[in-house]
């Protein structure tokens, strides 16, 4: 049996699974205790389906700890960003272009020194040890107790971000934690840089977070490993959520997906997330969100982690219906529908108001609808379908036909049926679809580099690539017999001789859950 | 800018001002006169903000209003925009450009100026201007974004891009004298790549008069404008895709969606072509888009609609974001805007220079609104 938890914002799901079946599914609002909210979780799960927890073999937990400490900007370690480029690089110091609150709220010292790679692997400086030591001392001075280093074209050669690692522990000691680039992020010194800074001011949180999840298992006396969901649908164990918390940050969204996909039977959809106010659209291929390609803006600041790719359109159930229903949102009635829809009574024609008026879902008191003019019920929801029809295109990347999953309170305003698109499928147990994706998700190994072809040795250079990833999966805790190569991607990089070539592999595999009990 | 807000440089001195409130919107023209090159615009934009909010506004100088005499001194960035991304230039790396070659020639500058209006070389002359306290000429020697030195105005009027310095991150710094601006490319593109394959570059030194004739004058302000026309279209819920044919007096030939992007690097550069599907009036038909580097031709169902030397402007359509082409991918729903590009492009010379048979196409050029939509 599985347990697999989400907590969100504003409510905490968990399920208990055996295999793929749904034993136990509950919802409930979550809890400022951490320790609380998985203790009443773990609780009422029991409390639907008794279960003894010795039979638990792993434990799944998606969070938003950790990106909502960063937005509400509490909580974060005072943190040095330590780059490695000099001479290069210093027209962009690090933190350009981060809001000031926030350079604020992690009390930001940066520093530069020299070191850096080229895109061939040549030094841009050599690693100066002094220089470094004299930076340690000033962070000691300045009380950091988190460190971010980065280093140019360090996804290519890792060698200088390592060695600065080294000193800055002999200098600093063990309770400092540093935060590396190549670990973190891609090719893109800012945002990978910024990345790393965001995950070192978490680490303090992320020990005190993972301790509190830990021990809230334990004390229910459930003995199982437990494993945090990432963004990219993957799991890490807690050691390494303990290193790289950033790598939680979009984990809510991805498990609703990858829940509502596994629910639905499907590995390859478009899933459609119709809230209150807005409406959030992602494709999935092989079980996996699409990822997004370029720069992911977290709380005012350019990232490049790994995040998935979501289109976010203003359409939900408490959009406002307008101009006899050709327009619907993006101005809506948002949390506050039980209040002004006129099915609660309210004087505020929304979405929701249209599909009652049509019969097709039964909420508040249809008799207030009664009156509503058919024709503007069905313009708007005809708007609705066009609006979300016209977004699962934009998030096509082929022309092959992808079967579309509803889900979410407002997936009541979309018909059985979309024109172009065929079938809508609306799982069951939709509502605890993040707990589901949170409890079904496996481990990932991925290699992201920068090769120099040689004539006549791609297929050999391709071959390393994917063995490697695939070794990382292993190492990261997959069942080596069950890891395989989910994504690949090739492209050349313009200007630069010798067949210059970005490769990105992604491995994946079921977790070896037996082996490691 | 911030003196003349909404209108070109001042018809009486021929100045105004740049600041670093100006910058978002010029980088986003600048994007879009990058006709999807000219490398990440993100880049340059902090960097001049940075070197604007350090050292105060940037004078802006129109070419008419330059003296004869002026010794201008124009920067840029030479080699592969990914590596930009990644090895950023040091503080210094802009001056010495600028010193070294004034030193060789034996002369101090009194402008700097900008080669290349699209994409992040719109931004690198600012840095330089801000940093050494000189005006910055308003206008560019291309009027767009192209992808190797030698196509400027500039060789067109016969004004040789060497002597020319270029640096590196390290403090190194070389000077060439060429033959032909094409020997130049040649031998800056060599050493660009042993520098690291990112340099700064200082080139084509001119006097007054020659700028006042070569240069494609107000670029720069123009780049702010379609920024701003771009920003304000979308504040007020209007079309920003018009709004840009209209500031470059071009048109809308072709509404389609991204639906196969098919790459290779050849020599150096990102050729390939994309294909959108047809939307709206356009639905039923195939546009084909030709690019290296730069979007370079532009064939409906087999109709040659626009060509390089012309603007092919690929925008998003419905927020009028300019595209680059290394981010062109399928589902992408695009709006592509032709537009005309200086007119001494269009002369032998210049069709020669930059022409689709330079690119490899062979074909003459066709002008943005030479064939019946």
């Amino acid at each position: 049996m599985r347990v697999g938890i989400d907590v969100g914002g504003t409510n905490t799901d968990a399920v208990l699974l055996d295999g793929s079946a749904v034993l136990a599914g509950v919802k409930q609002p979550t809890s400022p205790d951490v320790t609380l909210g998985i203790v009443n979780a773990l609780n009422t799960l029991g409390g639907q389906h008794p279960f003894d927890p010795a039979d638990v073999s792993g434990v799944m937990i998606g969070t938003t700890h950790f990106i909502n400490a960063l937005i509400e900007a509490r909580r974060l370690a005072p943190t040095a960003a330590l780059r490695l480029g000099l001479p290069a690089t210093a027209s962009l110091p690090p933190l350009v272009g981060w809001p000031k609150p926030l350079v604020e709220a992690l009390q930001a010292r940066t520093y530069l020194a020299h070191g850096g790679h080229e895109f061939d692997g040549r030094h841009i400086a050599e690693l100066d040890a002094d220089e470094i030591r004299r930076h340690a001392a000033d962070m000691a001075a300045h009380g950091v107790r988190s460190v971010a280093v980065s280093s140019v074209f360090s996804p290519i050669n890792t060698d200088f971000e390592r060695q600065a690692a080294a000193i800055l522990e002999e200098e600093l000691g063990g309770s400092v934690a540093i935060s590396l680039s190549h670990e973190i992020g891609r090719i893109g010194l800012l945002e990978r840089e910024n990345a790393t800074i965001i995950n070192a001011a978490l680490r303090e949180l992320a020990q005190q977070i993972t301790d509190a999840l830990i021990g809230a298992v334990r004390d229910y006396g459930i003995t199982a490993p437990v494993y945090l969901s990432q963004n990219d649908g993957t799991l890490m164990d807690i050691d390494y959520t303990r290193q790289y918390p950033v790598a939680t940050f979009a984990s809510g969204p991805t498990n609703s997906m990858r829940g509502a996909a596994a629910l639905s039977g499907l590995g390859n959809c478009v899933v459609i997330d119709i809230g209150g106010t807005t409406s959030d659209i992602g494709v999935l291929n092989k079980g996996f969100p699409r990822e997004a390609t370029g720069e992911v803006t977290v709380a005012g600041v350019r990232t490049n982690f790994r995040m998935p790719d979501v289109l976010s359109i203003g359409i939900g159930g408490g959009s406002h219906v307008r101009s006899a229903g050709r327009e619907v949102g993006p101005t809506s009635v948002g949390y506050q529908l039980t209040e002004r829809a006129l099915v609660f009574g309210g004087g505020e024609f929304t979405a929701t108001d249209a599909a009652v008026a049509l019969g097709y879902a039964a909420i508040g008191d249809p008799a207030l609808v009664a009156g509503l003019d058919r024709d503007h019920a069905r313009a708007a929801l005809a708007t609705v379908a066009a609006a979300i029809t016209d977004a699962v295109e934009r998030m096509r990347i082929s022309a092959e036909p992808l079967p579309v999953v509803a889900v979410g309170g407002g997936s009541i305003l979309l018909p059985d049926e979309l024109p172009d698109l065929g079938e809508v499928h609306r799982p069951e147990h939709f509502e605890v679809a993040n707990a589901i994706g949170a409890a079904i998700a496996q481990v990932s190994g991925e290699v992201d580099r920068v090769y120099a072809i040689p004539d006549g040795q791609r297929d050999r250079i391709v071959e390393e690539a994917k063995a490697e990833a695939v070794d990382k999966a292993v190492a990261a805790g997959a069942n080596p017999g069950d890891v395989h190569v989910v994504d690949f991607d090739e492209v050349p990089l313009p200007y630069i001789p010798g067949n210059a070539t970005r490769i990105r592999v992604k491995a994946v595999g079921e977790l070896a859950m037996e082996a490691l009990r | 800018m911030s003196d003349t807000p909404g209108t070109n440089t001042t018809a009486t001195t021929g100045t105004a001002r740049l600041a670093a409130a100006d910058i978002a919107d010029l980088a986003r023209g600048a994007a879009i006169l990058g006709t999807g090159g000219g490398g990440d615009p993100y880049i340059g934009q902090l960097m001049a903000l940075e070197a604007l909010e350090e050292n105060g506004p940037v004078e802006l100088v129109t070419p008419a209003a330059l003296p004869d005499d002026a010794q201008i001194l124009p920067v840029a960035m030479m080699g592969a925009p990914t590596v930009m991304i990644e090895k950023l230039p040091s503080v210094e790396q802009f001056v010495v450009a600028v010193d070294a070659l004034g030193r060789y020639l034996g002369v101090t500058p009194t402008h700097i100026a900008c080669m290349e209006a699209g994409g992040v070389n719109s931004t690198i002359p600012i840095v330089a201007a801000a940093q050494m306290g000189l005006p910055l000429l308003d206008g560019d020697f291309m009027g767009r974004a192209f992808p190797e030195l030698q196509m400027v105005t500039a060789t067109l009027f016969g004004i040789p891009a060497t002597p020319m310095s270029i640096t590196d991150d390290k403090g190194n710094a070389g000077i060439f004298t060429t033959v032909s601006n094409l020997w130049a490319e040649r031998l800056a593109r060599v050493v660009t790549v042993e520098m690291g394959a990112a340099a700064i570059v200082s080139l084509y030194p001119m006097r007054g008069h020659q700028a006042r004739e070569a240069a494609v004058a107000d670029t720069l302000s123009l780049c702010v404008r379609l920024g701003r026309a771009v920003r304000e279209a979308r504040a007020v819920h209007a079309d920003p895709v018009a709004a840009v044919a209209q500031v470059l007096g071009g048109r809308l030939i072709h509404r389609g969606k991204v639906v196969d992007v098919v790459r290779r690097t050849t020599a150096g550069f990102a050729r390939g072509e994309a294909k959108l599907a047809g939307l709206e009036a356009n639905a039923g038909t195939t546009l084909a888009l030709s690019f290296q580097n730069e979007h370079i031709i532009a064939t409906r169902d087999g109709v040659v609609l626009a060509t390089a030397p012309d603007l092919l402007i690929c925008l998003d359509m419905d927020t009028g974001e300019p595209i680059t082409t290394e981010s062109l991918r399928f589902g992408h729903r695009i709006a592509l805007v032709a537009a005309p590009c200086d007119a001494r492009w269009q002369t032998p010379a210049g069709i020669e220079l930059v022409g689709p048979r330079y690119f490899g196409y062979d074909l003459d050029p066709v002008r943005w609104d030479q064939v019946a939509l």
